[in-house]
C-alpha cells in the first residue's frame, strides 16, 4: 500500500486541482472563522464540551449501562457490538428477521469504518447511501475524502459525468441544481422502496436513552420514518450525560465544517412508531483499547465536525484519500494509529506539527501533542534502523558537544562552498529538487563571537 | 539581570548575522549578554522525528549550559516552544523548571521584559510578517508592535497570515514535494500583496523559503525579525 507521502505526491502533480481543493477548503476555514469570532462564549462552550467529554470517557462504564437502560425503558432494542463483524453480523440478522433485503442509510463514519454496505451486499442485500455526497462516492466506489464533505474532491463535471452514466442525466449538463434534483428524485423512489433505515448516531443521551442525529439534507428522518425498522449505529464514545448538555456540543458541532450555526435538522430518536422497530447498536471496535491509553485516549471526545482537516495545510494540499484511512486528516492521524499501528504508521508524520489543528478542535483534543507522542512509540517499535533513524542517531554525540558540533558545522560549510552548484547536491537531493542550499558564511556565530566579543566579557 | 544567548544550531553555523543582529538588539537595552559558547542544541529535530528518548541527554546538556542565568533568550519561537514545552519529559529538577520558565523568544523577551525596549531601525520597505506556527500557536507570539518602530516599514497583511510555510524541521526533508507547494503557496501569497520581503521570527521557515525563492529567481527576499529591528540605513 502506498504510504502518505507516495499518495500526497500523485495528488500533488496535477498542481491546479490541488489548488483548488485547497481554496475549497479554505473557505471551510474562512467561514469557520467568522462564525466563530462573532460567538463570545465560543471559549467558554469549548472547555465545557472538553470536560464533559473528559467525564464521560472516565465514567464510560456507567453512562453506557444507564444509557441502555434507559433506552431498553423506552422499547428500543440495544445490542452491543466488540467489533465491526459483530456490528455488522447483527445489522444484518435484524435485517433477516425482518425480511428485509433493502435498506437506505445516512451518513456515518461508524458503518465507514466497519465496512457495512461490502459487509450487506456480499449478502445480497441493497444498500443505498442517501446523503448526496455519500451517495456520489458510492456509485463512484470509493471512500469518504472528508468527514462532512465526502465527495468534497470531486468537482461537480465529474459528478455530472456519474449521474450520466448511472441515473441517466443529460449529457454535459454540470449544474448543480439540476444535477441535485436528480439524485433527489432517484433517492426518492429509494427511500419509498426501503424496508429498514439505518444511522450513525452524534450524540446519545445517557439519561433518556434518546439518539440524535444530526443532519442538513433530512435524509436520516426520512429513511427512519418511511422504514418499518429503523437501526442506529453508535460509537461508545458518543454519549453525554444528560439532555442539558447537548445544547453546547449542537453549537459545537457545525461551525467547524463550513462555518454554519447549526444544523438543519436535529433530530432525536427515543423510541420506535407504533409497529415498527428501533435497534441501536453499541459499538467498540477498538475504542475501549484507545480508552485505555492514556496519552491518547482524549482522541475519542472528537465529535467528527472536520474542523482540524479544514485547517490543516497538509489535508487541504494532499487529500482526504492521501490518508488511505476511513478517518482522514488530523484527527485520522490520531485516530488509525490506534487501530493498527503497522498501517498508519505513517499518518503521525504527514504534518508540520504546526498545531492549527489543535487550535480550532471544538472539544479541544491536543491533536498535535498526540502525533508528536505517537511518532515516539513508532520510532520506538522501529527494528530496522531507516536512513532517517541512522542520521539521527549518529549525530546525537555532536549535539552534546559544543567543540565536535562546531567540527561539523565547519566541514558543512566547507561542503556547501566546494560542491558546484550544478551538483547532485544541490539539484537532486531532497533539499535540493525544490530549494536552493544556503550559502555558507564565513564562520560561524560562535567564532565570530570568540573572536569579537569573548575578550570584552572577560575583562 | 543577565541574559544568555541561546541561538539555534542551525542559525549558528549557516546564519551568524541572525545572531550578531539579536545579541546588538539585546545589548542596546543595556543589559548584560552571554553567548556561552558550549550550547549545542534543543534536541527538537531528534524530537520531532519520534527519538524524544535519545534527545533527553541533549535536553540535559542545554540545562547545564543555561541554569544560571536569570532569563534566556533565543531568536526562535520554535526552539523556545521546545524548551518551554517538551521539556517536561525530563525529571522536574529544580533546574529543569527554572530553565524551562526563563527560556523565551526574543520578541517576548523584548516585549513582556524590557516593555518599552529601545529600537533604532529603518527598513523603508514593504515587509510581510510569518510568524512560524511554533511561536504563534504555542507561544503566541505577535511581534508587530515591534515593528512599529521601525522607520519607514510598511507592514503587509497576507491573506493566509497563519497558514504553514511547510518546513517543519524533518518535514522538509521526508515529504519534499508538500513542504515545497506549502512554502511556494505561501511566497505566492506574499507577492500578491506586493510584498518585497518576508520577516519571521524563525529562521528556519526562512531558510527553507529562501530556498524556494533563489530556486524560482522571484523578486522577494527574506528577513529575521532579529535583523529588521537593528536594520541601518
Amino acid at each position: 500500500m502506498k504510504s502518505h507521502a507516495q499518495l500526497a505526491r500523485d495528488f500533488l502533480a496535477d498542481e491546479n486541482r490541488a489548488d483548488w481543493h485547497n481554496e475549497t477548503i479554505y473557505t471551510f476555514r474562512q467561514k469557520r472563522d467568522t462564525t466563530v469570532a462573532s460567538i463570545p462564549e465560543w471559549e467558554l462552550m469549548r472547555q465545557a464540551a472538553s470536560d464533559i467529554k473528559d467525564h464521560v470517557l472516565a465514567n464510560l462504564d456507567q453512562y453506557l449501562e444507564q444509557f441502555e437502560a434507559n433506552a431498553t425503558a423506552n422499547g428500543v432494542q440495544v445490542h452491543w457490538a466488540a467489533d465491526a463483524l459483530e456490528h455488522n453480523r447483527i445489522v444484518h440478522q435484524i435485517l433477516q428477521e425482518n425480511r428485509i433485503s433493502r435498506v437506505v442509510k445516512s451518513k456515518s463514519m461508524l458503518t465507514e469504518e466497519c465496512k457495512l454496505n461490502e459487509y450487506l451486499e456480499a449478502r445480497d442485500i441493497e444498500v443505498v447511501d442517501t446523503d448526496l455526497g455519500e451517495r456520489i462516492i458510492q456509485l463512484k466506489k470509493e471512500m469518504p475524502s472528508h468527514l462532512i464533505a465526502p465527495a468534497v474532491h470531486l468537482k461537480r463535471e465529474e459528478v455530472s459525468k456519474l449521474f450520466h452514466q448511472h441515473l441517466h442525466t443529460e449529457k454535459g449538463n454540470a449544474d448543480p441544481t439540476y444535477l441535485t434534483r436528480a439524485a433527489r428524485a432517484h433517492l426518492r423512489e429509494k427511500f419509498l422502496e426501503a424496508e429498514a433505515g439505518i444511522t450513525g448516531v452524534n450524540f446519545g443521551v445517557a439519561e433518556s436513552g434518546g439518539v440524535v442525529i444530526v443532519t442538513n439534507e433530512g435524509n436520516a428522518d426520512l429513511g427512519v420514518n418511511l422504514a418499518k425498522v429503523q437501526i442506529h449505529c453508535m460509537g461508545i464514545e458518543k454519549i453525554i450525560p444528560r439532555l442539558e448538555d447537548l445544547g453546547i456540543f449542537l453549537r459545537l458541532i457545525t461551525p467547524g465544517a463550513a462555518g454554519q450555526r447549526t444544523a438543519i435538522y436535529n433530530a432525536h430518536y427515543h423510541k420506535p412508531r407504533t409497529g415498527t422497530s428501533m435497534h441501536i447498536i453499541l459499538v467498540d471496535n477498538g475504542r475501549t483499547e484507545q480508552l485505555g491509553r492514556a496519552d491518547f485516549r482524549n482522541s475519542l471526545k472528537c465529535i467528527r465536525c472536520a474542523a482540524c482537516l479544514n485547517t490543516c495545510p497538509v489535508y487541504r494540499r494532499s487529500g482526504g484519500h492521501s490518508y488511505h484511512a476511513t478517518i482522514p486528516g488530523p484527527i485520522g492521524a490520531i485516530l488509525m494509529p490506534g487501530k493498527d499501528l503497522e498501517a498508519y504508521g505513517d499518518l503521525p508524520f504527514a504534518s508540520t506539527l504546526c498545531g492549527a489543528c489543535s487550535d480550532v478542535c471544538p472539544v479541544k483534543i491536543d491533536i498535535h501533542q498526540q502525533l508528536y507522542r505517537w511518532r515516539q512509540i513508532i520510532l520506538e517499535k522501529q527494528h530496522r534502523l531507516s536512513p532517517k533513524k541512522l542520521l539521527l542517531k549518529s549525530s546525537l554525540p555532536f549535539f552534546r558537544r559544543a567543540s565536535s558540533l562546531e567540527t561539523a558545522g565547519k566541514f558543512m560549510r566547507q561542503l556547501l562552498r566546494l560542491i558546484p552548484r550544478q551538483s547532485f547536491l544541490h539539484q537532486k537531493s531532497i533539499w535540493g529538487l525544490h530549494r536552493d542550499l544556503p550559502d555558507a558564511p564565513k564562520q560561524s556565530f560562535a567564532a565570530w563571537y570568540q573572536q569579537n566579543k569573548a575578550h570584552d566579557k572577560q575583562r | 539581570m543577565h541574559v544568555g544567548l541561546f541561538i539555534p544550531c542551525y542559525v549558528n553555523h549557516l546564519y551568524p548575522q541572525t545572531a550578531i543582529a539579536a545579541l546588538e538588539l539585546l545589548e542596546n537595552q543595556g543589559i548584560q549578554v552571554s553567548y556561552p559558547a558550549d550550547q549545542t542544541c534543543c534536541g527538537q529535530v531528534h524530537a520531532n522525528a519520534g527519538m524524544e528518548k535519545d534527545a533527553l541527554s541533549v535536553y540535559a546538556h542545554f540545562v547545564k549550559v543555561f541554569e544560571n542565568f536569570d532569563c534566556i533568550v533565543s531568536p526562535s519561537g520554535s526552539c523556545t516552544a521546545q524548551v518551554q514545552h517538551q521539556y517536561a519529559a525530563l525529571p522536574q529538577t529544580p533546574a529543569v523548571q527554572k530553565v524551562r520558565e526563563r527560556t523565551m523568544d526574543l520578541s517576548t523577551f523584548l516585549q513582556n521584559i524590557i516593555k518599552t525596549p529601545r529600537i533604532e531601525a529603518l527598513f523603508p520597505h514593504k515587509v510581510a510578517l510569518h510568524t512560524g506556527c511554533h511561536g504563534l500557536r504555542s507561544l503566541g507570539l505577535d511581534p508587530r508592535p515591534l515593528l512599529a518602530n521601525v522607520e519607514g516599514l510598511e507592514l503587509i497583511s497576507l491573506q493566509f497570515p497563519d497558514e504553514c510555510c511547510g518546513f517543519g524541521g524533518t518535514y522538509a526533508i521526508t515529504k519534499p514535494e508538500l513542504s515545497a507547494k506549502m512554502g511556494r503557496d505561501k511566497l505566492a501569497d506574499c507577492l500578491d500583496k506586493g510584498a518585497e520581503y518576508i520577516c519571521s521570527t524563525d529562521q528556519s521557515c526562512l531558510m527553507h523559503l529562501e530556498g524556494l525563492i533563489k530556486r524560482q529567481k522571484l523578486p522577494l527576499k527574506v528577513i529575521h525579525l532579529a535583523e529588521l529591528l537593528t536594520a541601518k540605513p
